[in-house]
């Protein structure tokens, strides 16, 4: 006699045993510990951190240990942790003109005041995979710069000053918080900025890259990408002036844009903007021009391309809500697909009859044919 | 925090804070006052994926309390592996009683399945919801379908159904078959079987949805009509079975078809898992006495 399945409880906790085990591989060897993946693998941190919106690098190391590497998973974990913090206070906004700079480079000019610094770039490597790298080799200090702390100016407002780029009018208003209101479209730049920022690396990548091909060309150039530290402040009415948290680093994209100008505003440059926890120069770049192509509207472009269209890019850009939603079809659904089942049993009798109803000259005009 | 507020896992009682069950009581109050309407809340990230169940573990979070008893169903049973989990997700921040069968549970955590058993008054429904947007495939836009329901302008819909009917003589819909919520909002009353539509209309229990990843939820209130989309010459109708369920002998339930071997053996036996074995027991009962 048939017996329907049982035993789900056990079954999952077993699957959790076998991936506990999993995760920890060869015993003879040592684990990893979170301090070696926040020193050595600092850009899955950085990434992780910046999808997840939680700026905290020795739990996004724990949250790829524990997610075997799947940076996804990790994201999602960090995340899942965040939603249970309270939001305490909204800082100041951090002031990337005062960033302690590491790397700052800017297409547009070939000097400028600041100058242009290299810093920690895979840009002019080759990339030829390294077997000196194998073992522990030693690795001689870095030559670094002084810093002088001097404010970097910002090639956005270099251009300002001719005013050949648009003006970012001043809002004071408390920005809206994409985690704690829902969706609602059309979106404010601030919350669409705060969609990309924490948007999926790979997906704003081939959005951007599409704009360059065509579908929604928006003429960009690098004004500027900077990565540094920062200070996060917070006012505290109570003392009447801000406190300094502490520092986190940051990459900002300024991307120009040229405008030839509409019947309500005058040809100038318009911007793009990427702004990321850590280093994460591509995600900026493709935030930028992400952004960019979402305004098309605010400047009467035509809007023809999946770049442009914001309930499209906002809607599918967050990867946890994405994997989840690909990734519950492998859940059971055996009830739907039993109605799915019938329904087609019952549309393949009427078609077999029908069938078997039609006169049987088919051969005859084939043949005619 | 008091003890009593505190989970065995360290998080607040039911797993979200204070704050958070506040805004979605208020979404969940103001969509029992407009019913079928998709009222948009600030879904949080849960610890389990989206598409998971996250509204359906939202609401249920912001409705339940100590004392409430607990039921979790996917496909219309209480082992699926889903529902093993949503339920032992319940019991460890919660501390809530549990059980599988449909009398004893004041709140029903449900994913595709409607109970057999019928619901009474004080009873809560909460669905999982993956699209909560009837209109979605008819028109991808969120702001073009907010205008429509506004505009009560469901022609498209009917369009939709009547093409069925040009092209394959039936409404070609099976599951998540949208209705008519209090002659007013056409509502996807997520993808349960059609089968379970009519179990919707005028029931005691109150109904609430929950769309995690969309973030929006909806509510039948109690005693609320709620009609499936038809045709005056092409009524609504639901599916039927040939035969009756395998294990338990019943008829006019809903079967999951179980393939026995490879060529083509096959059973049919109830979905609803606790129906099934509640008959079981009775049958067994009748035989000793």
């Amino acid at each position: 006699m048939y017996v329907a399945v049982k035993g789900g409880e056990s079954a999952i906790e077993n699957a959790h045993r076998l991936l506990a085990d999993r995760r920890r591989g060869d015993r003879s060897l040592p684990a990893i510990t979170e301090a070696q993946i926040v020193e050595q693998l600092s850009l899955s941190v950085d990434r992780v951190m910046a999808e997840a919106s939680l700026y905290d690098p020795g739990l996004a190391a724990l949250a790829i240990r524990q997610a075997r590497g799947d940076m996804i998973e990790a994201i999602f974990i960090l995340r899942a942790y965040r939603t249970t913090l309270p939001r305490l206070a909204v800082s100041r906004p951090v002031d990337t003109a005062a960033m302690r700079i590491e790397r700052r480079i800017s297409a547009t000019y070939k000097d400028l005041p600041g100058g242009q610094l290299l810093g920690p770039t895979f840009d002019y490597t080759h990339r030829l995979i390294d077997p000196a790298l194998v073992g522990e080799p030693d690795v001689p200090e870095a030559a670094v710069a002084e810093v002088t702390g001097e404010p970097v100016m910002r090639v956005a407002d270099i251009l300002a000053h001719e005013s050949l780029i648009e003006l970012e009018p001043r809002v004071d208003a408390e920005p809206g918080d994409i985690t704690r209101e829902p969706t609602e479209f059309p979106m404010p730049r601030a919350e669409r900025l705060q969609s990309l920022a924490r948007g999926d690396e790979g997906f704003l990548l081939a959005l951007a890259y599409s704009t360059q091909r065509g579908y929604g060309r928006s003429h960009p150039f690098v004004g500027e990408i900077r990565i540094g530290l920062v200070e996060v402040e917070i006012d505290v009415p109570e003392l009447g002036f801000a406190v300094s948290l502490g520092e986190i680093r940051l990459t900002e994209c300024q991307m120009v844009n040229q405008f030839k100008g509409s019947a309500e505003k005058p040809p100038q440059f318009t911007r793009g903007y990427g702004l990321v926890f850590g280093q994460s120069e591509r995600k900026a770049m493709a935030m930028s021009l992400c952004d960019r192509a979402l305004r098309a509207a605010e400047y009467g472009e035509d809007i023809t391309a999946p770049a442009q269209d914001e309930e499209f890019v906002i809607s599918h850009c967050d990867n946890v809500q994405a994997t989840g939603f690909v990734e519950h079809l492998k859940l059971p659904h055996y009830v739907d697909f039993q109605a799915e089942l019938g329904l087609v049993r019952r549309l393949r009798a009427n078609y077999d009859a029908a069938r078997a109803a039609e006169p049987e000259d088919d051969s005859f005009e084939e043949a005619a044919q | 925090m008091s003890a009593v507020t505190m989970s065995e896992a360290g998080t607040n009682f039911a797993y979200l804070d204070e704050e958070t069950k506040r805004m979605i009581r208020r979404a969940i109050l103001k969509a029992i006052a407009i019913p079928g309407y998709q009222v948009p809340f600030a879904s949080r990230e849960m610890p389990m994926p989206y598409g998971w169940g996250t509204g359906g573990v939202q609401v249920t979070a912001a409705v339940i309390g100590p004392d409430d008893v607990l039921k979790v169903i996917d496909q219309g049973a209480d082992d699926t592996t889903n529902a093993v989990s949503i339920r032992a997700f319940f019991r460890k921040v919660a501390r809530v009683a549990v059980t599988t069968h449909t009398a004893e549970a004041t709140v029903i955590q449900t994913r595709h399945r409607i109970p057999e058993h019928p619901l009474i008054e004080g009873q809560i429904l909460v669905y999982q919801v993956p699209i909560p947007e009837p209109l979605r495939f008819l028109e991808p836009r969120e702001t073009e379908t907010r205008t429509m329901h506004a505009l009560e302008e469901y022609g498209l819909m009917h369009v939709k159904l009547y093409e069925d009917i040009a092209h394959h003589g039936r409404i070609a819909t099976s599951y998540a078959y949208p209705v008519k919520v209090a002659g007013r909002y056409v509502m996807d009353p997520s993808p349960i079987p059609k089968f379970d539509n009519p179990k919707m209309h005028l029931s005691p229990a109150l109904q609430l949805f929950g769309a995690g990843r969309e973030k929006r939820i909806y509510a039948i209130p109690p005693h609320t009509d709620v009609r499936s989309l038809d045709f005056e010459d092409h009524p609504f109708e639901i599916q039927r079975f040939d035969e009756p369920c395998a294990l338990c002998g019943a008829r006019n339930v809903y079967l999951d078809e179980v393939i026995l071997d490879d060529r083509g053996g096959r059973m049919f036996v109830c979905s609803d898992t606790d129906n099934c074995e509640s008959r079981q027991a009775d049958a067994q009962k009748e035989t000793a006495a």
